[in-house]
């Protein structure tokens, strides 16, 4: 009954194979690309309408019952980001057909992007936490494969240290998965979570939940973000934009799911740690933002501030944090995508990556300026842009728990991030145009389509803010109460 | 018998350790490696090394093995296969294109 929750994963996993074979045919490979992530954006609101009838959905693999298959669950907070993954992607394809050129689209640039989104959604959408493993190799392989297509040299030097990180991390990934069958024998989550709760949460589980933490902290760019700049800044603009939308956000997501439903009895030691993190991460992000003299630096430690700023509310832990904290994952996803391709697309038009060596972009490409400037002011959250009510949330649950440090850290990292990027729109968008009118590079007319269209999801998520909130509390009761999750899935009768 | 696994699993893990901290790419990857070996002996162990009869209804009477981690070790295998296959491959185009193998030499510069 439940089998379009697999949609989302296996659809983009066969498309990718078959559009293996469409190597030669680069036109047929975009519109298929395109048409599948738009048919899984499309599944994934059928999903959201369905979860709001019927509760959590679930899909037993081979009919095995829970606890002892493995099985996809698609609660709301997954699925919102299964949706918001797919729209961002369906938006990067659109600005990939008129940049990223053929020598890249012949090397099966397309099918690497749908395997990413795959691993991607399946890592959402997992309700086991050996196949959420599974998931992040899948997406890890395809990204590994992104950052390293093209072959220039620096971009292999960045590549290589990219994937021994990463490979380093899944080890310990498979570690903690070692020592948490070792405890409590059983890999379904909702079982971890019932199993937990009916033992208590020992020191030693605790600490397993702490590998965990280090092994989700590293690929979410939380505290140990120090692989992230350089591997960020070497592909494509595109990749660099499904990167710093996607992946960090995964890493989150699993936190977010560890640490609501699996391990929520230790706040003080978990919960505390993750707070001290997340604030640190903000703290240094905001530095490298600062010290940053080219545009790519500057955008990348907006992506370590915008991850620490997510996590605050998870230390937060009240409902209303939840609910910032879903909305503002859904707008950093579409903002940070946004701010990748417009900073990619100034290095494009003038050759430049230093701040200072831009000038006076605004006078050439007006409404190429203007959008940045949408971009940033919904970065730092003012109204109605879509960062604006995931920010007021997690303010307010922080207010609400007495958390003034975090609340403190949380805001100011905004003045940050408005000054970082508004240094970059007074240098390089204002001032005398350092560009002839011969010289001009026109903007490839795709690349304005896929701005204007995540423009628009900006403005639509500030102004519709109120539309999803019925799916976006719903995700953060479940997150603030686990039981909802578990009796869906232990104890339905069927 | 698990604890001499044990014993096996921290001595592969110090060698990974030593390998992954050293400056030639190759010994890094080679690291890697062993330290995913490592992990799959660990949870081969803490799945707890029983004796018993394969885990068949109807065939198995008394206590049977648990075949989970088993299952689990041969899904990480074929990661960890691909995986390696993958950063061999990577380290060396990375060789050919930078020309050094040595980490202290692939440092990057900010301006690139």
């Amino acid at each position: 009954m439940n089998n379009i929750i697999v949609l989302p994963m296996i659809v983009p996993i066969i498309t990718a194979i078959f559009l293996v074979f469409l190597r030669d045919s680069i036109k047929l490979q975009r519109i298929i690309s395109l048409i599948t992530m738009v048919f899984v954006a499309v599944v994934s609101i059928v999903l959201l309408q369905l979860i709001q009838t019927e509760g959590i959905l679930r899909l037993d693999f081979s009919g095995w019952a829970p606890p002892f298959g493995i099985l996809f669950v698609a609660d709301s907070f997954a699925v919102l980001l299964v949706l918001t993954a797919s729209i961002v992607t369906a938006i990067c394809l659109i600005y990939a057909f008129s940049t990223i050129g053929p020598r890249h689209e012949r090397m099966f640039f397309y099918p690497f992007v749908l395997l990413l989104v795959a691993g991607v959604n399946g890592s959402f959408l997992t309700g086991d936490i050996f196949n959420l493993f599974v998931c992040f190799e899948v997406m890890l392989l395809a990204s590994f494969a992104l950052i390293a297509l093209g072959g220039e040299k620096f971009q292999l030097r960045e590549a290589l240290k990219y994937v021994l990180i990463n490979i380093v991390a899944s080890w310990m990934f498979l570690l903690a998965l070692a020592y948490l069958y070792g405890t409590l024998k059983t890999l379904n989550m909702a079982h971890i979570s019932q199993r937990v709760a009916e033992v208590g949460q020992e020191p030693i589980l605790t600490l397993v939940s702490l590998v965990f933490l280090i092994v989700f902290a590293l690929k979410a760019g939380l505290l140990l973000f120090f692989w992230l700049p350089g591997s960020y800044s070497v592909p494509p603009t595109v990749v660099q934009a499904l990167f710093a939308a996607l992946l960090t956000k995964v890493g989150i997501y699993a936190l977010f799911r560890t640490f609501t439903l699996m391990f929520p009895f230790d706040p003080e030691v978990t919960h505390t740690l993750i707070g001290i993190m997340a604030g640190l991460t903000i703290i240094a992000g905001c530095m490298g933002a600062l010290s940053g003299h080219d545009v790519r630096t500057i955008a990348t430690y907006n992506v370590v501030i915008g991850v620490g700023f997510i996590l605050l509310a998870l230390a937060i832990g009240t409902e209303e944090a939840m609910a910032g904290a879903v909305y503002y994952l859904i707008h950093d996803m579409i903002a940070k995508a946004l701010l990748f391709l417009i900073i990619g697309t100034m290095v494009f038009l003038t050759g430049e990556i230093v701040v200072k060596n831009m000038s006076g972009l605004i006078r050439n490409y007006p409404l190429f300026g203007w959008l940045y400037f949408i971009v940033m002011c919904a970065l730092v959250g003012i109204p109605p842009l879509s960062g604006f009510i995931g920010k007021v949330l997690i303010g307010q649950g922080a207010v609400e728990t007495g958390s003034y440090v975090l609340l403190a850290l949380g805001f100011g990292s905004s003045v940050i991030v408005l000054y970082s990027l508004l240094r970059i729109f007074l240098a390089s968008f204002f001032g005398e145009t350092s560009i002839s009118e011969d010289d001009k590079k026109p903007i490839p007319r795709g690349a304005m389509v896929s701005f204007m269209l995540f423009a628009l999801c900006i403005v639509g998520l500030g102004v519709g803010a109120e539309g999803i909130a019925v799916y976006v509390n719903d995700a953060a009761y479940t997150l603030v109460n686990p039981s909802v999750y578990v009796d869906a899935i232990l104890n339905a009768n069927e | 018998m698990e604890s001499l696994m044990i014993i096996l699993v921290g001595i592969l893990v110090a060698i990974a350790t030593y390998l992954i901290l050293s400056r030639s790419v190759f010994r890094v990857i080679m690291g890697t490696a062993i330290l995913s070996h490592a992990v799959h002996l660990l949870l081969l162990t803490v799945g707890g090394l029983k004796k018993g009869d394969v885990p068949i209804i109807g065939q198995a009477d008394e206590a049977f093995t648990d075949a989970l981690p088993q299952a689990l070790i041969l899904t990480a295998i074929v990661i960890s296969f691909a995986v390696t296959a993958f950063l061999l491959v990577l380290a060396y185009r990375m060789y050919l294109t930078n020309g050094t193998d040595d980490f202290s030499q692939l440092g990057g510069k900010s301006d690139e």
